[in-house]
């Protein structure tokens, strides 16, 4: 077989003459192929890069084992006879053990047969004796890695190979094996198939020396070893000789298939680093299969740091010129396109927009320069392909890592922009899980008219609102741009003119649905944004002046409440998944940038901004935020002393010191609270800050009172800060010091200043988590990465079932009712509101 | 409305009709029940799923992503201090990986009426609850003379627990043989019965003597009574659902167990799957995450096809998949090639990496489709 499929039979370890050249029989022998520009391959007739490369082999002058099969081997030598070949186990038997087999294999696999049959042998009680032709049988070990022992005795791989032999086709498949066209024999190795040379390139240094690649190193030794074998054998070379001649070979073959066995020390290079071996280049993450095969590298795509552009549109994205003058565009010439392709090429690669290269009928590039533009003008005709640099409104993939989602990787319209950073709207920033702190993103560019298609069609960004893991919309307006229609539609009027430039600003040009009138209020240009037809009814976070939380919008107009979160935010955003639902992703998308825009000139117009003095607290609020934490603190002392002197009583079915844990936790955590019932109450209502807090674009109340107020109990895996040694938290404390400050509760504020020990304590909660953080992502990554390859080749059928690729059916319905999340509210289909709006 | 929910009854699930009755104003005209019906129907045929859609990966996806934002924290349970409950991300990998060992097995019982009212809730709970001989023994001494073991019991605890010093010898003779069981002044004195014994094999026998179950079921480490709302109910460290199910005080609907191998061999496995659905769905909520149960049932599903509970890992639904090179490509790449050289498996190239590996369309979404078309002769 090997021998077949082979070109050239390998004789000496030598690679080149002395010319270079690689030699006959050598291991670069030019008949497996070529690896030197220049040169043609012996036999094929094809040069470098055209010849894949082929086969050639060694034949070996004594056979060895194959270590990735040393165990199937010895399953199937210590289950057969070693005289007659057939499977220890009786005829009258044998159909019944194959149909346990079988079902044994189907639900645990092939490795879980090979030990069954083993152990079916053995209860057997056949094992010692053949049932066939009565013969003794031996005990078989397996002496690591590759030697077998029988009955003290060394069996040699041509005895092995023997007795494999022997093994019936039917045998065999009981073993598992696929007899005739995979016979047991077959696992001993006696001739040596040599991977071509195109598969171990050697690299050639800048000193002009040839380094040879691991594995043709590897090769030499055994063809080195297995022509010293031959020579000793023919000389008549004493056994001994020949028996660890023979060994060496066993070793050298083993660890090219291998070199990371048990038992064996691996080959190393002369500066002492293993070796890289057959086994070693498929496996692991850097192996070809997860590394080349599964993971593919490409062209046309640009990375860069990314910068927020809220003028963009959602489905933008923002190219720098000398991106967009690298990255081009394949177009097909045409009668009806040349003239307008020819403008590309006149100016050229250096202006923008030009063109790069032309690509004739036949597959030839051909690049453009200067010198060339006349030849490639005057050359063009119908049937070349010109490839222009990116323009406006061209497509392209953008992709931010980890790619957790499908959301992760989204398509674009490209806007060449000048700057050398990759622009987005910061609406976007939330399905790709981005910020704006140094992150990189990536861009790519679809090739082909197909894959352009499919990218708009099925990845555009209106496509992914809606989040496929629980049917919410996952884009939507983001900090300041809730903020500013937060303000907008609570507080703000504006002149009807300041409207106008307001809208304008936006990107508004019908102002037909704003009042009339001299003033308009905030609402009412909210409301321009909204179709006419549009009713909602919602809740926002906090309540107006009187007393509801109703949001109300009536026939395109927001009639009562304002804008927040809810309405806006990503995930919450009913609002927008109600216009989703409604009036389409385009339109959807359209006044979410509407919005977003809206929300951010608001805050141009006003200013908007956080400062220190928004968590300043009047002198009494402060009083008593320090008369409630030193009550607090005088509680704990009280907990602590009725303690020590055993008064407390226990919590049933708790021990008294845990009774004392809680019982301050309640104290403390009321404290806490309290002071930001306080702050709540007594810092400035329109305080920006507050604003945040309130329209949920940023922060909360009880960030605002950790910075007005007090920062509260610092907590290590829900308890107070107790790991210690000498039975103290820090060394500035007693023994055994039960106290609120002694073990972790921060009394100060952010802005007041936390004193050594509690900034201390604070470190500790702040590494605590970054170690949470930092041992979960290889664990969800991890966890991750098998649920996508368990699952990822489920689907639905046509017909509604969901099946795997084996077409096996996993589910007859999806999801029991069939509905697609992606198209559904939050799971649902929403009954009420169908039944409301039918009238 | 009954008529026309009964004219959709094959065209709408069921939860939606049920949902329009509810929401459907009283006393509704048949015009517009009928036009409510249209609308659902409109709405529930565009938002029916496509087929193609790879619906496992996105499944995938949404488990997968919300995963980095999971706490690690194991918490205690309201202070005691062996009752720990697996939350979080570590809780998600233990259900997925379908372990038979779980590291915080815990039951949820619930109780049958007068019971969950409160009625002998301490009772119940201690007869819940295992108790070994170590839990009531005061001592265990070995006389080196005879070499007898010597018990001392705990006499108010077992009064506490209603077990009699011939309930323990009784369970001692039971479960271990060969050895002679006495009461001796308020313990118990055990000596072998066979003739050659060292004072080495005595010793281990008073190991073994510690772990005799003496009273309760067997794996139930801890109980807890709780009141949730306004019923009683008791939570256990250590799972047996088969055995707790069997007390007659026990309410066999409701009573859980966050053992899903245990569920699988109690129950059966559709039981196992919905628990689960149960259990990931529960520390997904817990977490304040958003998932759609949808994308959990599929992988609770894909777990049980087999008819038996696969664990997501490389021995598990993985190494069902019928092409080599899928399974190579996930771990342990050369076992697969090895074993797929001896048997000699084809491989149909239906599932997606290896046609990713053969630069191929792969046969899902819009790769699905093929094109028939006559040829013109």
């Amino acid at each position: 077989m090997v021998k077949k499929m082979s070109s050239a039979k390998i004789v000496t370890p030598e690679l080149y003459d002395k010319e270079g050249y690689p030699v006959d029989g050598g291991l670069m022998d030019i008949r497996m192929g070529v690896i030197d520009p220049g040169l043609r391959c012996k036999t094929c007739g094809a040069r470098l890069k055209e010849c894949i490369g082929h086969f050639g082999y060694i034949e070996l002058a004594r056979p060895v084992m194959h270590i990735k099969f040393t165990p199937v081997i010895i399953t199937i030598l210590k289950s057969s006879c070693k005289d007659c070949g057939r499977i220890l186990i009786p005829d009258n038997k044998i159909s019944k053990i194959r149909e346990q087999l079988d079902q044994v294999e189907k639900e645990m696999g092939i490795e879980e047969r090979r030990k069954k049959i083993k152990e079916v042998v053995s209860l057997m009680k056949t094992a010692a004796k053949c049932p066939h032709c009565k013969a003794k049988q031996g005990k078989i070990t397996l002496q690591k890695p590759t030697t077998l022992i029988e009955d003290e005795k060394r069996i040699s791989p041509i005895e092995i190979r023997a007795r494999l032999e022997k093994v019936t086709d039917e045998d065999a498949q009981l073993f598992g094996i696929n007899a005739p066209h995979v016979r047991p024999e077959w696992m001993i190795i006696t001739v040596l198939a040599i991977p071509p040379v195109t598969m171990r390139p050697s690299i050639t240094l800048e000193t002009g020396e040839r380094s040879e690649d691991d594995l043709t190193h590897k090769i030499g030794d055994i063809v080195r070893i297995n022509q010293r074998l031959f020579e000793n054998i023919n000389a008549g070379a004493p056994e001994i000789i020949v028996e660890d001649l023979w060994d060496l070979l066993q070793y050298h073959i083993t660890t090219y298939f291998d070199n990371d066995v048990a038992q064996l020390p691996p080959a190393r290079h002369r500066s002492g680093q293993p070796l890289k071996t057959l086994t070693e280049r498929i496996k692991s993450k850097e192996g070809r299969i997860r590394h080349n095969l599964a993971g593919k590298r490409t062209n046309f795509s640009a990375r860069t740091v990314i910068s927020p552009d809220p003028m963009l549109e959602l489905n933008e994205v923002g190219v720098p010129l000398i991106v967009a003058m690298k990255l081009t565009v394949p177009e097909r010439v045409n009668e009806w396109n040349m003239a307008y392709l020819k403008k590309f090429i006149e100016k050229g690669p250096e202006e923008y927009p030009g063109a790069n290269y032309i690509i004739r009928p036949d597959g030839k590039k051909k690049k453009i320069t200067s010198e060339t533009k006349e030849a490639s003008l005057e050359e063009l005709q119908p049937g070349y392909t010109v490839e222009r640099h990116l323009m406006d409104g061209d497509v392209a993939v953008f992709n931010r890592q980890p790619s957790l989602h499908r959301m992760s990787m989204m398509c674009h319209r490209v806007k060449v922009l000048p700057g050398r950073t990759l622009r987005l709207n910061p609406a976007v920033c939330t399905p790709y899980n981005a910020d704006f702190d140094g992150d990189e993103m990536n861009l790519h560019i679809p090739q082909t008219e197909e894959s352009r298609a499919e990218a708009e069609i099925l990845m555009e960004v209106q496509t992914q609102v809606v989040s496929p893991r629980y049917g919410l919309s996952i884009i939507g307006c983001i900090q300041d741009a809730i903020s500013g229609n937060y303000l907008l539609t609570k507080y703000f009027s504006y002149a009807r003119q300041e409207a106008i430039d307001l809208l304008m600003a936006v990107g508004i040009t019908d102002f037909g649905k704003l009042p009339r009138k001299q003033t308009v209020s905030g609402k009412e240009i909210f409301s321009v944004l909204l179709p006419e037809d549009f009713n909602f009814k919602g809740t926002s976070r906090t309540a107006d002046e009187s007393g509801s939380n109703d949001v109300l919008i009536e026939n395109g107009k927001l009639v009562k409440g304002f804008m927040d979160k809810n309405s806006l935010g990503e995930e919450e955003g009913l609002m927008l998944r109600n216009i989703h639902q409604q009036y389409g992703k385009d339109f959807a998308l359209d006044i979410l940038g509407k919005m977003f825009r809206l929300g951010i000139e608001v805050l141009f117009r006003s200013g908007f901004t956080a400062a220190l003095a928004d968590t300043d607290l009047p002198e009494p609020a402060q009083l008593r935020v320090r008369e409630t934490l030193d009550n607090a603190q005088r509680e704990v002392e009280n907990f602590i002393q009725s303690y020590q002197q055993g008064t407390m009583e226990s919590y049933p079915g708790k021990t008294l010191a845990e009774t004392l844990e809680l019982r301050i936790l309640e104290v403390l955590n009321k404290a806490r609270n309290e002071t930001g019932d306080i702050v709540a109450k007594h810092a400035k209502k329109n305080s920006h800050t507050m604003i945040m807090a309130a329209s949920g674009s940023r922060g909360n109340l009880l960030n605002l009172a950790q910075m007005a107020a007090c920062v509260g109990q610092q907590a290590l895996r829900g308890r107070r800060i107790d790991k210690g040694y000498e039975n103290r938290t820090l060394s500035c404390y007693r023994e055994n010091d039960l106290n609120s400050d002694a073990r972790g509760f921060v009394r100060n504020g952010f802005k007041s200043g936390l004193t050594p020990q509690e900034f201390f304590f604070q470190a500790m909660t702040g590494r605590d988590s970054l170690m949470d953080t930092a041992l979960r992502t290889p664990k969800s990554g991890y966890l991750y990465r098998r649920l996508a390859n368990a699952l990822q080749d489920i689907k639905v059928e046509y017909g509604n079932t969901v099946r795997d690729a084996s077409k096996k059916i996993v589910q007859f319905q999806y999801g029991e009712d069939g509905i697609d999340v992606s198209r559904s509210e939050n799971g649902r289909i929403n009954v009420k509101r169908i039944i409301d709006s039918i009238r | 409305m009954e008529t026309i929910a009964k004219e959709y009854a094959d065209k709408l699930p069921k939860k939606l009709i049920d949902e329009i009755n509810e929401h459907l104003p009283k006393g509704a005209s048949q015009a517009k029940i009928r036009k409510v019906f249209e609308a659902v129907q409109k709405e529930y045929e565009s938002a029916k799923i496509s087929p193609g859609e790879c619906v496992g990966l996105i499944a995938a996806e949404s488990i997968g992503e919300p995963g980095t934002q999971m706490t690690l924290n194991t918490f205690h349970f309201a202070g005691v201090a062996e009752m720990n409950v697996t939350v979080g991300l570590p809780r998600i990998i233990e259900i997925l990986d379908g372990r038979k060992e779980l590291k915080n097995s815990m039951m949820e019982i619930y109780l049958k009426k007068p019971y969950s009212e409160g009625k002998n809730l301490k009772e119940l709970a201690l007869q819940i609850k295992e108790t070994t001989l170590s839990h009531i023994a005061t001592e265990f001494t070995i006389n080196i003379a005879d070499l007898t073991i010597e018990v001392g019991l705990d006499k108010q605890k077992m009064k506490d627990l209603g077990i009699t010093p011939a309930m323990v010898i009784a369970s001692i003779t039971k479960q271990v043989k060969g050895f002679n069981v006495k009461e001796k002044d308020g313990g118990i004195s055990v000596k072998t019965k066979s003739k050659d014994e060292s004072l080495n094999e005595a010793y281990k026998a008073k190991e073994r003597l510690k772990d005799i179950h003496v009273k309760g079921i067997l794996g139930i480490r801890q109980v807890l009574p709780l009141k949730r709302g306004d019923e009683y109910l008791i939570i256990t460290a250590g799972s047996n659902l088969g055995d707790v199910l069997q007390l007659e005080q026990v309410d066999a609907h409701r009573t859980t167990t966050s053992d899903i191998y245990e569920i699988q061999n109690v129950l059966g496995i559709e039981a196992a799957r919905q628990a689960i659905i149960n259990e990931v769905a529960k520390v997904i909520d817990s977490q304040g995450l958003n998932v759609d149960i949808r994308h959990i049932m599929l992988v609770a599903d894909g777990m049980t096809v087999s008819g038996e509970m696969r664990g997501i890992t490389r021995y598990g639904v993985v190494s069902e998949k019928s092409s080599v090179l899928a399974r190579a490509s996930f771990e342990t790449p050369i076992k697969h090639l090895i074993n797929a050289a001896l048997t000699g498996e084809v491989d149909r190239l239906t599932s997606v990496v290896e046609n990713v590996m053969i630069n191929q369309p792969v046969p899902i979404g819009t790769g699905l489709p093929g094109l028939v078309s006559k040829q013109k002769k």
